[in-house]
């Protein structure tokens, strides 16, 4: 999608106001990564040909670049602007979103899970229910993922095109065409193929591009002790510069969240469900060329997302520390000021001249347009295997559902496309739907889990598990919506603040789910021990573990990113 | 990565990009190196540096992984 410049000054330039203003050599970098992403659908078309290499990427993919596009497909844009802006708002505690909340859950995905994932040759995580419970909740956990994915695509475009309109000026109807038209272009050319070469391609552009924030602003603030100094000076307070040391209770930090919430319902419910159950990351394992490379996948990717602070966690820091004015919550915005959410732009836009400014604007579009491309690739399969294969047209050729897999990728996109219009005209939308995104996490996570290590849970108690878990989640949300009071039940504590809730529903809901799965299996009929052989722990054998040297095996680089963390954690405690 | 059917490795995208965007950051760094930008620490010249690192990558990539 190259424009000439004065063309595409001409159409993408909808006024003046604007936070920064791009060089010919900005736009010509913007241009080209529009043409090189298109080029990679376009030449890969040709590999796309079977459902397998559509869907799965021929599941054929080495252990670097499953694991780094696996990262890549969960750096959107609500990962790389809003935790910024969360940075600003709350502190280095936002950390705990890439740390606690990631290294635990996706070392127990390469370890505990992808061998069943893996081994059962599903193409999805509904497909996985389907074979170890039934149809219904195949069915009930296809739709909803379907549901949600093609939400999150939108709210992602939408934020997207607002950044893009705040920060450049940008038309906002030019920004959400353009980069949807372009990532259903190639996402529908070259399937799984496509999406994952261009987030690895993305992973690098978004590294480079935001790395010159945290270099040169540590240098301005003379380094970590600098930066903790002039936050100090300027906030009055040390608490946002400490991990743990203000989690004793909800009323002692920005997020009015304690410790346990942290550990449990961040660290254990949410992280496991996202990390290990959503379809949208999973997927990009499951295309790996063999059950090693699936679980370093996300092994590596642990790694990776335990730096990532560095160009998300450190630019909000630094926005705390040097910028000359302070930044204003969304809800108290009027001319002149400048929101939590412009954070990262606003250190980009300190720090680049031109050329590494048009990197760094590229970085940011390829960290949307990832996030997008992950979830129209993630609905278009569930869509295809998950729902029109069983229930609309079963039995047709491998050709058909490839088809229909590249018109399903056009469709999240236009549906994405609808749903990003919805949400500019009902913007409180966005915050509901983070919330509505956790409704379904949890209890999934309680389902598979207890599906996977429990030989006695049977299809109706996993069925039953997986309804009463989300509704009882969106029960709790609701009556704290109806009497904020009410925060105190759900959080354990008045001062409990929406962090809170939101971690401890979570919890409940996957306790909640776990309880019946087991209540509703101790009266129910189990599946015979044939059917279930490969997709329960005790029922599998799995392979022998090849003769290798230590240093290859996953469970060493697992052990690797467990020191990792605990240093991290006592860095900054 | 080396595919099946001969398939271009995603490592040589990423170096002809990154290769790409090193030559126009390092050109328009140098272009502008008397009259630098109103960017904060400026003085460092972070285009050049930035333009350099990303050549050096793009280029051992690009050349690595080169069809053959």
């Amino acid at each position: 999608m190259a424009f000439p410049f004065s063309l595409a000054a001409a159409v993408v330039w909808s006024g003046s106001d604007r936070l920064v203003k791009l060089a010919p050599s900005d736009l010509l970098i913007i241009g080209i990564y529009f043409v090189m992403v298109l080029g990679i659908g376009i030449y890969l078309r040709r590999y796309a040909s079977t459902s397998n290499d559509f869907f799965m990427a021929g599941r054929e993919m080495s252990a670097w670049v499953a694991g780094l596009s696996f990262l890549s497909a969960n750096l959107g844009a609500i990962e790389l602007m809003g935790w910024a802006a969360s940075t600003y708002q709350y502190g280095i505690l936002a950390a705990h979103f890439y740390w606690i909340a990631a290294f635990p859950s996706m070392i127990f995905l390469g370890l505990v899970m992808m061998p069943f994932y893996y081994i059962s040759k599903t193409h999805s995580v509904p497909g996985y229910l389907q074979l170890r419970y039934n149809e219904a909740t195949r069915a009930l956990s296809g739709i909803s993922f379907a549901v949600m994915t093609i939400l999150m695509s939108g709210i992602n475009m939408y934020a997207m095109a607002l950044v893009m309109k705040v920060v450049l000026g940008w038309n906002i109807h030019f920004s959400i065409w353009v980069s949807s038209l372009t990532v259903a272009v190639y996402v529908a050319l070259g399937g799984l193929y496509s999406a994952i070469f261009n987030e690895v391609l993305q992973f690098f552009l978004i590294w480079l591009g935001a790395l010159i924030i945290p270099i040169l602003g540590l240098i301005e603030v003379g380094g970590w002790s600098g930066l903790q100094a002039k936050i100090f000076e300027r906030m009055h307070s040390s608490e946002y510069v400490h991990l743990w040391s203000t989690l004793g209770s909800f009323s002692s930090n920005p997020m009015g969240v304690n410790w346990a919430g942290v550990v449990f319902g961040l660290g254990g419910a949410i992280a496991f469900g996202y990390w290990t159950t959503d379809f949208l990351v999973v997927q990009r394992a499951m295309a790996a060329k063999d059950l090693r490379s699936a679980q370093l996948a996300p092994i590596i990717a642990s790694y990776f997302k335990m730096v990532v602070p560095l160009i998300v966690i450190l630019p909000g820091l630094l926005g705390l520390a040097v910028l000359p004015y302070h930044l204003v919550p969304e809800s108290a915005m009027q001319p002149g000021l400048h929101s939590y959410n412009e954070v990262l732009p606003l250190m980009l836009a300190r720090y680049c001249g031109p050329g590494m400014l048009g990197l760094g604007i590229t970085a940011l579009i390829a960290g949307f347009m990832s996030g997008m491309a992950g979830n129209v690739s993630a609905f278009a399969t569930v869509w295809t295997y998950d729902i029109y294969q069983p229930y609309i047209r079963k039995g047709m050729s491998d050709q058909h559902y490839v088809r229909i897999g590249r018109w399903c990728t056009i469709l999240g996109v236009v549906l994405s496309i609808g749903t990003a219009y919805f949400v500019t005209h009902f913007k409180s939308i966005m915050d509901y739907m983070q919330a509505l995104l956790g409704f379904f996490i949890a209890p999934l996570f309680g389902a598979v889990i207890m599906g996977m290590m429990w030989k006695r849970a049977t299809p109706k108690g996993g069925f039953c598990g997986l309804l009463v878990g989300t509704v009882s989640s969106v029960v709790m949300y609701t009556a704290v919506k109806i009497h904020p009071a009410w925060v105190r039940y759900v959080a354990l504590s008045p001062d409990a603040k929406d962090m809170a809730e939101n971690v401890y529903r979570a919890l409940w809901s996957l306790l909640i789910s776990m309880f019946v799965i087991f209540a509703v299996s101790l009266f129910t009929e189990p599946k015979p021990k044939a059917q279930l052989t490969g997709l329960v722990w005790s029922y599998t054998t799995f392979p022998a573990a090849e003769a290798m040297p230590v240093w290859k095996k996953p469970i060493f680089w697992g052990a690797g990113v467990a020191i990792f963390f605990v240093v991290l954690q006592w860095m900054f405690w | 990565m080396r595919e099946r059917h001969h398939m271009l490795p995603v490592w040589f995208f990423i170096g002809m990009l990154l290769t790409i965007y090193g030559v126009i950051i390092l050109i328009t760094s140098i272009v502008d190196y008397s009259q630098p930008s109103s960017a904060v620490l400026s003085q460092y010249h972070p285009g050049i540096w930035g333009g350099i690192l990303l050549l050096v990558i793009g280029g051992f990539y690009t050349l690595k992984f080169r069809p053959r």
